[in-house]
């Protein structure tokens, strides 16, 4: 039975106002119903709840702006349905584009930070290792356990934004200590050095790790001096569509994996899986819906939202060429400012480049309705949703597989490693 | 029959017919928001509306935006008349939560496990507003 403090019952009895007092009762009852014994503060929150489901989710950001709620802790803003930083064009309906403009008013209004990105963690939100916070999206929720270990729940729509005015979270979880200790350990030393060192292996370790590991807590061994921040990210973005993933560990990488027998917490793991090629080839191989057809429509790139260096790649990649298909760029205001800035914006656009900026193509109507179309994608994440949210069909590949179809118009194979 | 609930979220008593789920179900992306109707094509039940219905949900797999589904249908008249959950779903219950937040008329959530679930299916049942379940004879015949 959760016990709420003096100073907590006198929120929620509507001390500090209606807004406020209706974000406490809900936090409270979460906690209720998760088991937790009590609140504890968090020190900043990720707020996935203000993209347009429906009018019913409108109606309550604006209802606790009514009651003059506000954050109480630092909360950056998830993507959102309409793109207000300009570039691509959204197809959204009259209702739909103003139910959801209002619902993304709204939660800025309440003092959320206009970021609009799932990449809030390279927009200069990083909370410390060990602070715990109440962050939405999987793939935030992911990469701030796993890479930042800072320690969150998978927070999700009216829970985020309930405890960042709360300033409170549910104590259970992921929150405590004995709850971050890996039980399964994926062992991938029999895989070569060049493909543990390659871009287009980490969405196809995730896809793994989240079939394999649920919710439950892995370590992965074998990725020494193999990653880099962008590797870890798609990587928990995979991990986290494919399963329920909130946390992972990478001995001699993440911070609370300095090697896998402390990420193990001392005890022998309770499963332990070798990755082996054939075990990459099938899953690389699931992430792929279109089957054995040249045909590229689209290539879409960026989710999560890219970083300043991904998009230093593409344009290395590019080399100057124009495309023959549509490459839809997904990022946050943070990375197309300084673009905009460097001048660089307008050279990618003009060589066909479209920047989908503050929301992304599976969350909102943007590619063009072609019958039996083709999406190609270097995402894990975007490789697991496009088919339902977009209907398109999808073709994984890398990054120069991607920049060299867009290129071409049809789909580009280069020679990989994968073994 | 008489079976007694732990009241995951309380509300009024009801009735209505037993929808057992015979797969979980993820409610974004598997229901319909505005229809109640079940959408996820690989689910069992696929094509058959909730709404109304006393559904028993063996198992949900969590999406962070069910929550947001159930609130959806909660303001749109489609939702389920009550839950029986066979584990407490926080965050799709959360819907629940605010929806009664929101004074909107908001269906209770009973604890059922999965097993006391289906010999439940396609049965009028009346539920208390403290958390029993009987078969509603008179309505049946």
């Amino acid at each position: 039975m959760v016990e709420l403090s003096a100073a907590e019952r006198a929120i929620a009895s509507g001390a500090q106002g209606a807004g406020a007092a209706m974000a406490m009762r809900i936090v409270a009852e979460a906690a209720r119903l998760m088991g937790a014994p009590r609140l504890i503060p968090v020190a900043s929150a990720h707020i996935d709840g203000a993209l347009y489901h429906g009018d019913s989710g409108t109606l309550f950001a604006e209802r606790l702006v009514a009651g003059a709620a506000k954050v109480a802790v630092r909360a950056t803003l998830n993507v959102g349905s309409l793109g207000p930083a300009g570039c691509a064009a959204i197809r959204l309906p009259p209702h739909e584009r103003d139910m959801a403009g209002r619902m993304m008013r709204a939660y800025e209004a309440m003092g959320c930070e206009p970021s609009w990105t799932c990449a809030p963690y390279q927009a200069g939100h990083r909370p410390a290792q060990g602070t715990d916070v109440a962050w939405g999206e999987s793939n935030a929720v992911v990469f701030c356990n796993s890479v930042l270990g800072a320690r969150t729940n998978r927070y999700g729509d009216f829970l985020d934004i309930a405890c960042a005015i709360a300033g409170r979270a549910p104590d259970y979880g992921l929150h405590r200590p004995e709850n971050r200790v890996a039980t399964l350990l994926i062992d991938v030393t029999g895989l070569s050095q060049a493909l543990r060192s390659s871009d287009v292996f980490y969405p196809v370790l995730g896809t793994f790790l989240g079939r394999m590991a649920g919710d439950a807590v892995a370590v992965i061994e074998g990725l020494q001096g193999c990653t880099t921040e962008d590797r870890l990210k798609a990587l928990g973005a995979a991990a986290a569509s494919a399963g329920g993933v909130g946390l992972f560990h990478v001995a001699g990488v993440t911070p609370e994996a300095p090697d896998a027998a402390t990420a193990l917490g001392g005890l022998p793991a309770r499963e332990q899986i070798l990755l082996t090629p054939q075990e990459v080839a099938s899953t690389l191989a699931r992430l792929s819906t279109a089957g054995d057809t040249g045909r590229v429509d689209a290539v879409a790139v960026g989710s999560p939202h890219l970083s300043l260096a991904e998009i230093d790649q593409i344009e290395h990649l590019l080399a100057g060429r124009t495309l023959k298909a549509p490459l839809y760029a997904n990022t946050g205001r943070h990375v197309l400012k300084p673009l905009e800035a460097q001048g660089r914006r307008s050279a990618l656009e003009s060589a066909g480049v479209i920047f989908v900026v503050d929301t992304c193509i599976v969350v909102t109507p943007i590619l063009p309705e072609i019958a039996d179309a083709v999406l190609m994608t270097n995402s894990g994440k975007f490789a697991h949703y496009a088919p339902g949210n977009t209907g398109y069909a999808v073709t994984y590949g890398s990054l120069g597989e991607c920049v060299e179809s867009a290129v071409a118009g049809r789909l580009v194979r280069e020679r990989q490693a994968w073994s | 029959m008489e079976l007694n609930t732990e009241i995951l979220v309380p509300g009024a008593a009801v009735e209505g017919v037993c929808l057992a789920l015979s797969a979980p179900i993820s409610f974004w992306g598997g229901v319909d928001p505005r229809s109640g109707i079940i959408i996820d094509a690989r689910h069992p039940q696929r094509g058959l509306s909730i709404a109304g219905t006393i559904l028993a949900l063996p198992g949900t797999i969590g999406s962070s935006s069910a929550s947001a589904v159930l609130l959806e249908l909660v303001h749109a008249g489609k939702a389920p008349a009550a839950l029986l959950m066979d584990a407490p779903d926080a965050i799709l219950l959360l819907g629940l939560l605010v929806a009664r937040e929101m004074g909107w008329p908001t269906p209770p959530a009973l604890r059922l496990p999965a097993e006391q679930q289906r010999p439940l299916a396609g049965l009028r049942l009346l539920l208390s507003s403290d958390g029993r379940i009987t078969e509603d004879k008179v309505a049946s015949d």
